[in-house]
């Protein structure tokens, strides 16, 4: 099967390429750009995408989604999820060890792997768990779950709390030079809370999870990971001075990286407002000053990738009062519209707001997606960045209709996506 | 839909009380005007009027109460409602029926009113909202108290003790001592007190019982309590949980009574006609000294005589009259 995509605007960040350039498809490789090679249209059907007035890019790479398989399939399913994923443009994604049971023995990996391998579905790159059943005393089988499809090992929400336990995960995860990603919240400093501690939830009445809760966490995982030598990855940094800690340990040479969660780029604990549930978040939103910080960080290449932190949850675990709901928001049909937004209010150039959700995720992962060179996988985003939507239940694919940004009006409409050269979502009739 | 504020309708009128923020100045005072009259029907020998005649008031208490559930009670009763009880242990709801569900539940019951407590924050919040949802607009939620976050007629009763005794709130210091970080009482009297032009307000507390940038709503902050006292016109103490005396918040009660404890030497710090109020049940020798709390210038009982009152004109006004 042979597919050109013709007339788009190529955006190749990995590949310093933005302008109009055709793209040529051959076995699920892009196979040329710009011209079609030699005998191309030979013996052959070739397909053709018409991607005029579009941003031809690399298939989205999603740091953090959650499927909710196994364990959670009420909330949503592999189907439901791919199907979002599609829609967002999305084509490789992590996710995290938080199912039920956690992903802490390759045969769970194994099975997940498995049941992801349709080719309308996105890559699925699991984050193994570092401890078994994620709490905190024994460390698993790393090798063989990185044998079975693990590209890092963490905790996902669950802390190690006994440091000799965490410097322990890492020196193993260090001997195979295996990546680990953990999320710096302290339990104890942020035990009850439900939102930035700060002036909305001192007026709401809603216990508050100190800007100390990262920083002393931050502390903590980049002191063990410089004793270490692991290659830490900070996952959801939220605040202001989390960033400082992650800036000041780079330039002191220490090994680390870090993300953020769209919705963090545009969002603060104001957006609560009325005690909306869909603002009740992990990390929590946090003041405008660390929205800013966290905006410039992204903009200044401290924070290496946007994720789109994706959690899926149903009805039921948003309709309850703000502190009892579900923390979480659907997300992978949002990432790209919201980073797109995010670029534009910086005013950055294309490339650079998209190698945020494409090149640089891909080399956290350690793949070879995320480039649209010639021999790299076709995994390829189409999307018209001036069609305008507004974000509704109806038009959302994820089973999880919980977001904070129901009712915005957003752009960045994505047309078509392909996975491996395969026609994963059509959306050329919107 | 979460950025409007859900207890006024369209004309700017009261659909529901949910918290005194937000709530114009003219509304607060229109509710202490209409207080006024049923006071005085407290010591008429029919105590009843027609307001709520023939209108079904649900209480909906998720947590244990009995002070303001009773005077929610008499407050509907005597408007001659049709009053429900309903006590649901939270601990079988867990497992249970939603609140959402409550609310349908009761509904179709033909509630005209809801006055719930909750333990959560934002609770009667997510019931409005829910019923606007539905359509049913026609029931109006009072709020009894939600977490942490407001206790809206508590506040009003307070403000109406206030206007009783002092008149006028342009010219007043008021302080309130104790657990401001757990006190959904104290953030409805800061924000009642706010709107109502009260120049200074302060609060009195050590540094674990303060909510993170309670300044920002307008209060002075005062770690040290005989400082804090200096010349003011109103004293609130507020109640401090028997959990919460012993642990990472506090050493003991009685290293609180000792500094923030209201006693008639540190009450003589105060204006000589300054009043002194609880919101009840209280803790004697802990956040108030018996000597006070029975004293002259206490007002206490007052309070929930004008509770019941304060109670009466939410619900007529919310019945629409």
């Amino acid at each position: 099967m042979k597919l050109q995509i013709m007339n788009g605007r190529l955006v190749d960040p990995a590949n310093k390429i933005d302008r109009q350039s055709d793209l040529f498809i051959a076995d699920g490789r892009i196979v040329a750009v710009g011209a079609a090679p030699a005998g191309f249209d030979d013996n052959a059907t070739v397909g053709t995408i018409d991607a005029t007035d579009c941003v031809v890019c690399p298939g989205l790479v999603d740091l953090s989604a959650r499927l909710r398989e196994p364990g959670y399939e009420y909330k949503a399913t592999l189907e439901s999820e791919m199907a979002a994923a599609a829609a967002g443009g999305v084509t490789s994604l992590a996710c995290p060890p938080d199912t039920d049971p956690p992903l802490d023995e390759p045969g769970l990996v194994e099975m997940l792997k498995h049941r992801a391998r349709l080719p309308e579905f996105a890559k699925v790159y699991p984050v193994g768990a570092l401890t078994a059943k994620l709490e905190g005393t024994h460390i698993t089988e790393m090798a063989e779950l990185a044998e079975a499809g693990c590209v890092a090992f963490g905790q996902a929400h669950a802390a190690v709390v006994d440091t000799q336990v965490l410097l322990r995960a890492m020196q193993y995860a260090a001997t195979f030079d295996f990546p680990v990603w953990l999320s710096p919240q302290d339990p104890f400093l942020a035990r009850n809370g439900v939102a930035h501690d700060g002036e909305v939830a001192a007026r709401l009445g809603l216990v508050g999870i100190p800007v100390a809760a990262e920083t002393t966490a931050l502390g903590t995982l980049i002191l063990l990971a410089q004793e270490t030598g692991v290659r830490l990855h900070i996952t959801r940094i939220s605040s202001a001075a989390g960033l400082d800690m992650v800036r000041i340990a780079r330039e002191q040479g220490i090994a680390v990286s870090c993300d953020v969660a769209v919705h963090q780029l545009h969002l603060t604990d104001n957006d609560i407002g009325y005690f909306n549930p869909h603002a009740r978040l992990i990390p929590p939103l946090r003041s405008q000053r660390d929205r800013d910080a966290l905006r410039a960080g992204l903009a200044a290449g401290i924070i290496n990738a946007v994720c789109s932190d994706h959690t899926p949850v149903d009805d039921d675990g948003k309709q309850v009062p703000f502190g009892e709901a579900e923390p979480g928001a659907t997300g992978l049909e949002l990432l790209l519209p919201l980073t797109l937004k995010w670029g534009a209010e910086m005013k950055l150039p294309l490339a650079d707001t998209l190698s945020r959700i494409t090149a640089d995720p891909a080399r956290l992962l350690g793949i070879d997606g995320g480039q649209l060179g010639v021999g790299a996988p076709a995994d390829v985003c189409i999307f018209d960045p001036r069609a305008d939507f507004r974000v509704s239940r109806e038009n959302l694919k994820s089973q999880g209709k919980n977001t904070p940004f129901l009712g915005h009006h957003l752009s960045g409409q994505v047309r078509y996506t392909l996975i491996d050269g395969f026609l994963a979502y059509d959306g050329s009739w919107n | 839909m979460n950025h409007t504020n859900p207890q006024l309708n369209k004309h700017g009128e009261l659909q529901h009380l949910i918290t005194i923020e937000g709530l114009p100045r003219d509304v607060i005072v229109r509710i202490l005007d209409t207080a006024a009259p049923f006071t005085a029907l407290a010591h008429e020998e029919e105590k009843k009027l027609p307001l709520l005649r023939g209108k079904s008031v649900f209480n909906l208490f998720f947590e244990n109460s009995t002070r303001t559930r009773t005077t929610f009670e008499i407050a509907a009763k005597r408007l001659s409602a049709d009053v429900i009880n309903l006590n649901i242990n939270t601990s079988s709801t867990a497992k249970g029926e939603t609140l959402l569900d409550t609310v349908d539940n009761l509904a179709a019951m033909q509630a005209d009113m809801f006055v719930v407590r909750h333990a959560a924050s934002g609770a009667p919040y997510l019931m409005a909202q829910h019923l606007a949802a539905t359509g049913r607009n026609h029931i109006s939620v009072v709020n009894a108290g939600d977490g942490r976050h407001a206790h809206p007629t508590q506040g009003l009763l307070d403000m109406y003790t206030i206007r009783h005794y002092k008149k006028d709130f342009s010219n007043l210091t008021v302080a309130i001592v104790g657990d401001i970080l757990h006190s959904r009482v104290a953030r409805s009297q800061i924000h009642a007190l706010t709107t109502l032009g009260v120049p200074e307000i302060r609060v009195i507390a050590p540094k674990t019982l303060l909510p993170t940038g309670v300044e920002r709503m307008g209060v002075r902050v005062c770690n040290d309590m005989r400082e804090g006292l200096k010349g003011v016109d109103v004293v609130m103490a507020l109640r401090l949980q028997s959990e919460r005396m012993l642990g990472a918040l506090l050493p003991s009660p009685q290293e609180f009574f000792k500094s923030y404890g209201l006693t008639a030497e540190k009450l003589a710090l105060a204006k000589p006609d300054a009043i002194v109020m609880h919101p009840g049940p209280m803790n004697r020798g802990v956040e108030i000294d018996s000597a006070v709390a029975d004293g002259g210038q206490a007002v206490i009982l007052p309070q929930v005589t004008f509770g019941i009152a304060v109670r009466m004109a939410v619900m007529s006004m919310l019945a629409g009259n």
